[in-house]
């Protein structure tokens, strides 16, 4: 896909609107895996780009039920099956007195899927990046926005690219290099 | 260092202002001004003697824990009847005080209070401290603290599982999970100030720095894709940490109410113990965000409407709390249970009778003056109540810990607690210990958190445009 081993073409925009605005229009021309990058959350942004439903819900409720789950049956296998102890009578499995740990595990397992799928999902981490080879890239932290058409995006060819990013007169255009 | 704009004019959008952030900052600006208090060589000499002081604290907390490593827990004046003394007392205190972060963080987030962006942050540092600090004292208190790992379970040579059905056992996996689970909603609202860090740091050609904070904030680089995962996980975040803060202090609150002894086995304390830890965690929020504001500079982002708010919020707390000790002394005399009603009218007027009615004036009494709104926009005096709420709910852990042990079932067991100097050494050396970590957190990671003031620039710009 890509030649001459290019990362991808990198535009900086003065404000969310206008990043927005040139993430529509490259979308509406195709391009199917940009990437924008902004100093901090944008609403609606990744509807923009086109990025999938994420998988972090579902592995936090995961994360949560085998916690809970496990936690139990830990108290319940410790209880009642390897060192039953008779407290005046008291059933084995007095399942009220069990539901502290379960219920703080539970917890404990979600907040741990939540945050390891939130990263893994994310490839963090990952401490080199091309995109940190261009020196104004340093400002996508403290104030401006950048778009990213990246070579492996099928439509992908140096010269189109280019002209598509200068249509939007981005403050400034850069090569990647991979 | 000025805060100069690379190119291309000065910030593309300037806030007009409201009333959780003053008018006239822009995205640039806002981060120069946090990241710089950072990245600032010079540290002044206010932080200086500060941290003199509270290091010259945690020394002698450090000697007072190794005189009780050598000596044992009878250098504190804890003994039978009264086993539990100030540690517990301190315990409670200080987990309770670690409450008010977590609830700024995750309630208010979810109600999308957006005063909370200037004060989540350090209030969330506070409670990783405080539940820190909080979870030496009961393991201190074991007597043997090295064997503290007993509490967990794994499979041993010694054939034994923790006792589950014990409030410790149940204490150890709310106070493990809390610490944990605020630990990872602290560090990944850091994620993308720590990536600012690191390419400010890098432009100032810093380069230990640039390294350091690139390894923690992991390659971030600000994707909308990686935004949007983001802002679910610190949602979802948010959710499961929001009853996590009422179920540690009730299981705390459990320590005393599954024993049978009066005063302590009481079904109004979960709520009344929850309602506690607000009260004394916002009252340090404030000991903690009035100096904080007044030393950086930071009057644009902890407004008089953020200190205003947590004064309310104190004096909602203080009429809970209230509450709390009203149920109890009509659950005294309602039950018509003999040692009950003794405890309570001990309470009044026995040998800790000074230290109720002061713990009275400090959470009942001086709340009542934050109806008055000269009250909560004056700082100095928001200052000083919080302080004496500090006190206040000290005294309230201090009392719910003794005078139910003093006065037990049997009049030829009672007995009296009074704290030795070592007690008072651990008490003054955990808050120091305490003021020494937030000393460490405020020079080298960003007390505000940048990323969500950046939107609350952009908000503020909308809002008003």
């Amino acid at each position: 896909m890509s030649d001459h081993a290019l990362y991808g073409l990198l535009a900086e925009f003065p404000s969310a609107d206008s990043l927005c605005a040139a993430a529509r229009h490259v979308r509406a021309r195709g391009w199917t895996k940009v990437e924008a990058y902004s100093p901090y959350a944008i609403e609606g942004l990744d509807d923009i780009i086109g990025a999938e439903k994420g998988w972090i819900a579902p592995l936090t409720l995961l994360g949560g039920i085998l916690g809970g789950a496990g936690t139990y049956f830990l108290q319940w296998y410790a209880a009642v099956v390897d060192y039953p102890i008779n407290i005046g009578g008291r059933p084995l499995n007095s399942w009220p007195a069990f539901i502290p740990a379960t219920f703080e595990i539970t917890i404990l397992g979600a907040a741990l899927a939540a945050t390891v799928a939130m990263l893994a999902l994310n490839g963090l981490p990952r401490l080199y990046h091309p995109l940190f080879e261009v020196e104004e890239f340093e400002l996508a932290s403290r104030n401006r926005f950048f778009l990213c058409l990246p070579a492996r995006d099928p439509v992908f060819a140096p010269g189109p690219a280019r002209d598509l990013l200068e249509e939007l007169h981005p403050l400034l255009l850069r090569e990647v290099p991979a | 260092m000025s805060t100069p704009d690379t190119r291309a004019g000065s910030d593309s959008l300037h806030s007009r202002g409201s009333d959780v952030l003053r008018p006239g900052w822009g995205y640039a600006s806002v981060t120069d001004k946090i990241a710089n208090i950072v990245l600032t060589d010079h540290f002044g000499w206010r932080w200086w003697t500060a941290f003199l002081f509270a290091s010259a604290g945690v020394c002698a907390l450090l000697l007072a824990v190794t005189w009780l490593l050598v000596k044992g827990i009878g250098i504190w004046g804890v003994d039978i009847p009264v086993a539990w003394g100030y540690a517990i007392g301190n315990f409670v205190w200080w987990i309770g005080i670690g409450h008010a972060g977590t609830f700024i963080s995750a309630v208010l987030l979810l109600l999308r209070q957006k005063w909370r962006t200037s004060i989540n942050r350090f209030a969330e540092a506070m409670t990783l401290f405080a539940a820190s600090i909080a979870g030496l004292f009961p393991i201190l208190h074991l007597g043997r603290p090295w064997f503290f790992y007993w509490l967990v379970p794994y499979p041993n040579v010694m054939n034994v599982w923790p006792q589950w059905r014990s409030p410790l056992v149940w204490d150890f996996f709310a106070i493990a999970t809390y610490l944990t689970v605020s630990l990872l909603f602290w560090y990944v609202g850091l994620i993308p100030d720590l990536a600012t860090l690191r390419d400010r740091a890098g432009q100032r050609g810093e380069r230990a720095a640039q390294i350091a904070y690139g390894l923690l904030a992991l390659g971030w680089r600000g994707e909308a894709r990686h935004w949007a995962r983001y802002e679910w996980a610190y949602l979802l975040l948010a959710g499961l940490a929001t009853p996590l803060v009422v179920s540690v202090h009730t299981i705390v609150s459990l320590d005393f109410a599954v024993g049978n002894t009066p005063g302590y086995h009481s079904t109004i304390f979960p709520p009344y113990f929850v309602a506690g830890a607000l009260f004394s965690g916002f009252a340090m929020v404030l000991t903690l965000a009035i100096p904080l504001r007044r030393a950086f500079g930071l009057h644009d982002f902890i407004t008089g409407r953020h200190l205003a708010n947590a004064a309310k919020v104190l004096l909602a707390t203080s009429w809970l709390v209230s509450y709390g000790y009203l149920a109890e002394i009509f659950t005294a005399f309602y039950s018509g249970d003999v040692y009950e009603r003794y405890m309570t009218v001990n309470r009044f007027t026995g040998p800790y009778a000074p230290v109720y009615w002061a713990m009275l004036t400090c959470n009942v009494l001086v709340p009542q003056l934050f109806w008055f709104r000269r009250v909560r926009h004056s700082v100095a005096l928001l200052f000083l109540l919080s302080l004496v709420i500090n006190c206040g709910m000290w005294m309230e852990r201090f009392l719910i810990v003794v005078t139910s042990l003093h006065r037990d079932y049997l009049p030829s067991a009672w007995g009296m607690f009074y704290p030795t100097r070592w007690d008072w050494i651990t008490l003054f050396g955990s808050i120091a210990l305490f003021v020494w970590l937030f000393l460490l957190f405020v020079r080298l990671l960003p007390a505000i958190s940048i990323a969500e003031m950046r939107e609350l620039v952009r908000e503020s710009a909308q809002g008003e445009a």
